[in-house]
C-alpha cells in the first residue's frame, strides 16, 4: 500500500516536476477572466480574433472589416491581457508578493530593471517569428485558438473545439518533439 | 456583438478587467514563458493541462450556470449562448497550421500578448509573425472569396 502510493507519489512528481499548484490557479484566473466578460456581455472572448480585427485598422479587405464592429474591445481585452500580466510581474515575478501556491521561473532570464524583474525567453527570435506566421495562418483559419477553441469552446461543449483542440495538440507535441530531435535548443 | 453595444458605459472596463484577470493567469501560470509550453509538448512537464482543461471548466461552468438564472447579458441584451463554430475542413487545416507554430515556437496568441506584460520584448518577433500571418490568410481568403462570389462580396 505505501510502496504502491510512494510510486504514484514518484509517477506524479515525473509527470508535474514543478506541481500543478500554479497551473490550476492560473487556468483558474483565465477561466475567470473569459467568465467576467462573458456574464456582462454574452460574448466568449477569444485571443486570435484580435489579429484580424486590429487589421481592419490598416486593411480595408473584406476578411478584416468583417471584424470592425468588434475590434475597438478586443485592443481593450488585449491591452488587458498585457496589463494583466505586467501586474504579475510587478509582483510575483518581482518578489514584492509571494505564496505557497506561487511557483517561481524556472526558464528563460531575468533582467532586473529599478525595483521590476523582467523575464525574458531564450527561444530563438526565428523560431517565435516563424511559429508566429504560422499561428497568424492557422488560428484564422481553423477558426480559434487555444483560448477561443480550447477553453470558451471546450467549456461550450463544441464539437469542432473538440476536433481543434485534438487536432492542434497532436500537430503541436510531433513537431516540438521533432525540433528537440533534430537538436534545435531552445 | 455590434458597435452599439460598446455603448454601454462600463462596456469597455469591464473588457479590460476580464483581460487583467486572464492576462494575470497566464503569468502566473507561466504560459507567457514559450520554454514551459516547450516542455509540455516534449512531455517533460504536464502542468498546462490543468491550466487548458481548469479555464475549460469554469468557462463551462459559467456558460452552461448563468442560462439557469438569465437569458440575456446586463451591458449588451445580447442572448447567452455557446460558442459553437461550424465543423468543417477549415477547422482541421488550420488547426493543423496553428499546430506547427505552436509547437515550433511555444507560444500560442493570448499567451504571447502576456509575454510581453511579464517584459519579455524579445516576444514581439512572435506577435510581428501572427500579423503577418493574419494577414497573408485574409488577403488570400478575401482574394478568393471575391473570384467565387463577386455579387457576395459587397457586405
Amino acid at each position: 500500500m505505501s510502496l504502491s502510493l510512494s510510486l504514484f507519489a514518484l509517477a506524479f512528481g515525473d509527470l508535474f516536476p514543478n506541481g500543478i499548484e500554479h497551473y490550476a490557479l492560473g487556468g483558474l484566473f483565465v477561466g475567470l477572466g473569459v467568465a467576467v466578460i462573458y456574464l456582462g456581455t454574452a460574448i466568449p472572448a477569444g485571443a486570435s480574433t484580435f489579429l484580424e480585427s486590429t487589421l481592419s485598422y490598416a486593411s480595408n479587405l473584406s476578411r478584416f472589416q468583417q471584424y470592425h464592429p468588434s475590434r475597438d474591445w478586443r485592443v481593450v481585452f488585449t491591452l488587458g491581457i498585457v496589463a494583466g500580466a505586467f501586474v504579475y510581474a510587478a509582483t510575483f515575478q518581482s518578489g514584492l508578493v509571494s505564496s505557497s501556491l506561487h511557483q517561481p521561473a524556472t526558464t528563460g532570464e531575468f533582467l532586473e530593471v529599478g525595483g521590476l524583474t523582467l523575464w525574458l525567453t531564450e527561444v530563438q527570435p526565428w523560431r517565435l517569428f516563424l511559429g508566429g506566421v504560422l499561428i497568424g495562418i492557422g488560428t484564422r483559419l481553423g477558426k480559434g485558438c487555444t483560448s477561443g477553441h480550447g477553453v470558451c469552446g471546450v467549456g461550450s461543449a463544441s464539437s469542432a473545439s473538440f476536433v481543434g483542440v485534438a487536432t492542434f495538440l497532436l500537430i503541436a507535441i510531433g513537431v516540438a518533439q521533432l525540433v528537440a530531435a533534430l537538436g534545435v535548443s531552445p | 456583438m455590434s458597435a452599439e453595444h460598446e455603448q454601454h458605459p462600463l462596456f469597455l472596463p469591464l473588457v479590460f478587467v476580464g483581460g487583467l484577470i486572464f492576462g494575470f493567469g497566464l503569468g502566473f501560470s507561466h504560459m507567457a514563458q514559450p520554454e514551459v509550453v516547450l516542455n509540455f509538448l516534449q512531455f517533460e512537464d504536464f502542468g498546462l493541462l490543468f491550466v487548458m482543461f481548469g479555464a475549460a471548466v469554469v468557462t463551462g461552468i459559467t456558460f452552461f450556470g448563468i442560462k439557469q438564472f438569465r437569458s440575456t447579458a446586463p451591458l449588451t441584451g445580447a442572448v447567452y449562448g455557446r460558442r459553437l463554430k461550424t465543423l468543417d475542413k477549415n477547422v482541421v487545416i488550420g488547426g493543423g497550421i496553428f499546430g506547427v507554430g505552436w509547437g515550433l515556437s511555444g507560444i500560442c496568441p493570448g499567451a504571447a500578448y502576456a509575454s510581453l506584460g511579464i517584459g519579455n520584448i524579445t516576444i514581439l518577433y512572435g506577435i510581428a509573425g501572427m500579423f503577418v500571418g493574419a494577414y497573408l490568410q485574409g488577403y488570400w481568403r478575401s482574394a478568393s472569396a471575391e473570384s467565387d462570389a463577386p455579387a457576395a462580396a459587397a457586405d
